[in-house]
C-alpha cells in the first residue's frame, strides 16, 4: 500500500516509493538518505507530535510532519530490516 | 558552545596556502558526514585540542594542525561536515570550496563503519573532484557493537585509493592513517553515469581537454554545468583558466544538453532535474558498494531505550528539566567552597602586595591602584568566575558528548516552528549558554538565511558563562539561602530567556523577518559513552583556561581604569562620581542606578567584570574597603540603596542586555551587515530597559 511518510505510526516500516518534495529539500533528503528503494523505520515522535524520528540507512533523522510528507513509502508486506 | 583557542584562534579557517611551511608539507583535509569523528581523528593526529562534540554540525570554521612524522609534516586541515558537495548551508560551502578551489595535497573522507553507505555517497563525489583521496573508516568498535563489520580490504580495491580502518579514538589507531596518505592511488575508478550523460561529457571534454585541463576536471566542469548554480560554475571555470569564449561554449553544450533530457517538469528545474539524475547515480553505487563490502551479524541494542525516556512523549520535558536543574545545582553547590577559598587566597596576596610596596616604599597611590584597582578586580574575576565554569563547561560537555542535545532540539522544535524558525536554534541557543560568540559562529548550521538570523540576533538572550556567576552571586546574596533554590531561581531565568528568544523569534517572524518555517533535517547521533578524562582536560585547560585569561585580560586594565576615575577629579568632583551621576536618572527609572549602568558600560568587553566594576564604584569613596566575604558584599550593596527590586532589574538587565563585544564583533562578521549588528544591539537592550522600567514602576506602585 502507498501511502506518506507522515502517516507511519511509532514501529512501523515501509520501503521508500519516491520522493516528491519541492526546492532545495528535494536533493537534501537525497543527500541524507531518503532515496527510492530504501527502507525506512518510523521510530519515534517528538513529544510536542512534531518532528518525528526515522531510522534511515543506518542513522536517525528527524523530519518534520510536512516534510515527511513529500516522501511516499509502500507499507504491507514483509519489510527485511537489516 | 565552546569558544577556544582553535575555533577563534589566529589558526582558524586559514588558507591552505598560507600553512604551508616547508617544501615536503602535505595538506590533508578532513571531509566526512556530520558526526563521524572527524574532530576526535584531528585531534588524535595533531594533538591540538579542538573541542568535539556528539552532534551535528560541531566544526562550524576550520581549524587545521600539524602533525610530525618521521620523514615529514602534515598539515590537517578539519572541514565542517556535509551530507553532500551540493552546498546547501554556510558550513557544507566552506567545505566545497576548500575540496575545489584550495591547494590541498590530499583529502581524507572519514566515514562512520554504521552508516558506510550514506558515507560512500559523499566520498564518491569527493573523489570526483580530488584524485589524491583517501578513506578512513572510523568507529570500528561502535559498528562491530552494532554487528557490522566492513572489509577495508574490499573497499581499498574498488575504489583504488587507500583505505583505513579505525577507531579514532584510540589515539594509536589514528596514527595509521598517516601511512594510509602514502599509499598508491590508481586513479583506475571513475564512477559512469548514463550513456546520455556520458556522451555529453565526452562533448564537453573535447572542447577544453586540450587546454591543458585533465580529464578528470573536464569531467568535473561537465557535471557541475549540468547541475550547479552560475555563479559556481563560472568561478569553477574561471578557477581553471578557461577562456571567455570557451565558457560560454561550454555553457551552450550544456544548456542545450539540459534542454532535451531534462525539460523543467512540476515546478522542477532542469539543474535540479539532472542534480537528481546524478545523485542517484552516486546513491547507487555507494549502496551497491557499501553492501559488498559490509557484512551484518545480530548486534546488540542502540541506545532505543534510553530514547524512549528522553524523547519519550511523557518523560521527555521533566528529563530535561530535571537535567537543567541537576547542571545549575552542581554548578552553584560546588563553586561556593572554592570561591571562598580562592577569594581568601588574593585578600592574603593582596595584604602581602601592599604590605611588601610599602616596605619598599612604594607611594601610597601606586600601592592603591596596584592592590586595590588591578589585584581586587583580578581577585573577583578569577574567584567568582572560575569555579562556576570549571563546573558547568565540564558538564555540558558531558552532554554534548553523549549526544544529549540533538534530542532537545527535537523535543523543542514544535516551539520553534511555531516561532517560524528552525528547531536547531535550541542547539545555538545551548552553545550561547557556554558562549554567545561561539553560539553566533554556531548559527551556521541553520540552512535557511532568514533562520540563521533570527537565531543570531537572538542568541544573546541565553546569559552564558560569564554571566551565569552574576546571576548566582545575585541570587544567593538577595534571594536564596540554599544551593537548591538558588538552582531552581536560576533555571527559571533561563526558562525566561528561553520564553523571550521564542517570543522575539516569532515577532521577528512576523514583522520585519517575514517567512514561513522553511524544511528541517535533523540527525540524531547514537548515543556514545563520553571520554570523561578527555572532557575534564580539554574543557579546564581549553575553555575554561581561555575565558578566564580573556577575563583577566581585560578585568586588570578596567580595574586600573575604574581607579584612576575614582580618584582623579575634576571640578572638584571624582570624574567616577560625575559618569555615575549622568547616567542616573536612566538607572533610577530602571530601578537600578548610574553605578550599575556604569558598570554594564565598561563591563562591555567581558561580562564577568560587571560587578567588580559596581562594587569599586561604590567603595572608591572610602569607608568599606574590604568585600571578601558575602556579607560584606551584601552589606556595601545594602548600604547603597539595593532593594530586592535592585537585585530583580539587576538580574533582569544581566540577561537582557547588549552583547559582549566579542559578540557583537562575531554578528558583524557572521552577518557582515551594520545594521543587522545594531539589530542584535539594540533588540535586547531595549527589552531589558523596558523590563526593568516596568518592574520599577510595578513595585513603586504596589
Amino acid at each position: 500500500m502507498k501511502r506518506r511518510l507522515s502517516t507511519l505510526s511509532v514501529g512501523e516500516r515501509g520501503r521508500i516509493v519516491a520522493v516528491t518534495n519541492r526546492g532545495p529539500i528535494h536533493r537534501r533528503l537525497m543527500d541524507i538518505g531518503f532515496t527510492e528503494g530504501t527502507r525506512v523505520e518510523c521510530m519515534g515522535r517528538s513529544p510536542l507530535g512534531d518532528p518525528t524520528a526515522y531510522a534511515v540507512k543506518g542513522t536517525v533523522i528527524a523530519l518534520r510532519r510536512e516534510d515527511a510528507a513529500g516522501i511516499y513509502v509502500e507499507t504491507g508486506g514483509r519489510i527485511e530490516w537489516v | 558552545m565552546g569558544l577556544s583557542r582553535s575555533s577563534v584562534g589566529k589558526g582558524a579557517a586559514a588558507t591552505a596556502k598560507a600553512l604551508r611551511e616547508k617544501d615536503t608539507d602535505r595538506i590533508v583535509a578532513l571531509a566526512g558526514n556530520p558526526n563521524v569523528g572527524k574532530s576526535t581523528l584531528f585531534n588524535a593526529l595533531t594533538g591540538l585540542k579542538q573541542h568535539t562534540g556528539n552532534w551535528t554540525g560541531k566544526t562550524v570554521s576550520c581549524a587545521s594542525g600539524r602533525c610530525k612524522t618521521g620523514e615529514r609534516d602534515y598539515l590537517f586541515v578539519d572541514l565542517p561536515g556535509c551530507y553532500s558537495l551540493s552546498a546547501r548551508s554556510a558550513e557544507e560551502m566552506v567545505a566545497r570550496d576548500c575540496l575545489y578551489f584550495d591547494d590541498i595535497d590530499r583529502a581524507v573522507i572519514v566515514c562512520d563503519a554504521s552508516c558506510l553507505e550514506r558515507n560512500l555517497h559523499l566520498a564518491l563525489q569527493v573523489m570526483e573532484v580530488k584524485e589524491e583521496t583517501a578513506l578512513c573508516v572510523n568507529l570500528m568498535d561502535e559498528a562491530s557493537r552494532h554487528g557490522i563489520a566492513v572489509d577495508g580490504q574490499a573497499l581499498e580495491a574498488r575504489l583504488g585509493i587507500p583505505v583505513t580502518t579505525m577507531t579514532a579514538r584510540k589515539g594509536k589507531e589514528a596514527l595509521a592513517l598517516t601511512d594510509a596518505l602514502e599509499g598508491r592511488i590508481d586513479g583506475s575508478f571513475t564512477l559512469r553515469y548514463s550513456d546520455a550523460i556520458e556522451a555529453y561529457i565526452a562533448d564537453v571534454s573535447s572542447v577544453i581537454i586540450g587546454n591543458g585541463l585533465s580529464r578528470r576536471q573536464a569531467r568535473l566542469v561537465a557535471l557541475r554545468l549540468l547541475d550547479s548554480d552560475d555563479a559556481f560554475t563560472e568561478r569553477l571555470m574561471s578557477h581553471y583558466g578557461i577562456s571567455q569564449e570557451i565558457k560560454s561554449e561550454l555553457t551552450c553544450i550544456a544548456t542545450d544538453f539540459l534542454a532535451r533530457h531534462f525539460p523543467p517538469a512540476e515546478e522542477r528545474s532542469s539543474r535540479e532535474l539532472a542534480g537528481d539524475a546524478l545523485s542517484a547515480r552516486l546513491s547507487a553505487a555507494a549502496k551497491h558498494m557499501a553492501t559488498s563490502v559490509t557484512r551484518k551479524t545480530k548486534g546488540k541494542g542502540d541506545g532505543r531505550g534510553l530514547d524512549r525516556l528522553l524523547i519519550g512523549r511523557l518523560t521527555a520535558f521533566p528529563f530535561m528539566l530535571l537535567l537543567l536543574f541537576l547542571v545549575l545545582w552542581l554548578t552553584v553547590k560546588g563553586a561556593n567552597v572554592p570561591s571562598a577559598w580562592l577569594s581568601s587566597l588574593f585578600a592574603w596576596l593582596e595584604g602581602i602586595v601592599s604590605r611588601g610596596l610599602t616596605a619598599i616604599g612604594s607611594p601610597a597611590w601606586f600601592t592603591s591602584l596596584l592592590c586595590e584597582g588591578v589585584l581586587r578586580v583580578v581577585g573577583w574575576v578569577v574567584s567568582v568566575m572560575l569555579p562556576p565554569m570549571a563546573i558547568f563547561f565540564p558538564l555540558f560537555t558531558l552532554l554534548e558528548d553523549v549526544g544529549y542535545l540533538p534530542r532537545v532540539a527535537f523535543n523543542l522544535d514544535r516551539c520553534f516552528k511555531h516561532c517560524a524558525a528552525c528547531g536547531k536554534q535550541a542547539l545555538t541557543m545551548c552553545m550561547g549558554m557556554g558562549c554567545n560568540a561561539a553560539g553566533v559562529v554556531g548559527c551556521r548550521i541553520i540552512d535557511s538565511p532568514r533562520e540563521r538570523l533570527i537565531a543570531i540576533l537572538t542568541n544573546s538572550f541565553m546569559p552564558c558563562n560569564g554571566r551565569f556567576p552574576m546571576l548566582i552571586a545575585i541570587i544567593s546574596l538577595f534571594f536564596a539561602a540554599s544551593g537548591g533554590a538558588s538552582a531552581l531561581l536560576l533555571a527559571g531565568i533561563i526558562l525566561l530567556a528561553v520564553v523571550m528568544t521564542l517570543g522575539v523569534s516569532r515577532l521577528l517572524s512576523q514583522t520585519v523577518l517575514k517567512g514561513v518555517p522553511s524544511s528541517f533535517t535533523l540527525e540524531l547521533p547514537p548515543y556514545r559513552t563520553p571520554q570523561v578524562g578527555q572532557i575534564l582536560v580539554r574543557s579546564l585547560l581549553d575553555r575554561t583556561l581561555f575565558v578566564l585569561v580573556r577575563a583577566v585580560a581585560v578585568a586588570a586594565p578596567t580595574g586600573l581604569v575604574i581607579w584612576l576615575l575614582a580618584n582623579l577629579s575634576a571640578g572638584g568632583q571624582p570624574l567616577l562620581s560625575l559618569l555615575s551621576g549622568f547616567l542616573d536618572p536612566l538607572g533610577e527609572l530602571m530601578g537600578l542606578d548610574g553605578v550599575i549602568l556604569l558598570g554594564f558600560l565598561l563591563g562591555l568587553p567581558a561580562n564577568e567584570i560587571v560587578i567588580p566594576v559596581i562594587l569599586m564604584c561604590y567603595t572608591a569613596g572610602g569607608g568599606l574597603t574590604d568585600y571578601h566575604s558575602l556579607t560584606e558584599l551584601k552589606n556595601i550593596l545594602v548600604a547603597n540603596g539595593w532593594t530586592a527590586v535592585t537585585a530583580v532589574n539587576m538580574l533582569l538587565f544581566t540577561v537582557f542586555h547588549w552583547p559582549c563585544s566579542t559578540t557583537i564583533l562575531t554578528i558583524k562578521k557572521e552577518t557582515g551587515s551594520l545594521k543587522q549588528t545594531l539589530a542584535a544591539i539594540l533588540i535586547p537592550t531595549v527589552i531589558g530597559i523596558s523590563l526593568c522600567v516596568l518592574v520599577n514602576i510595578v513595585s513603586l506602585l504596589w
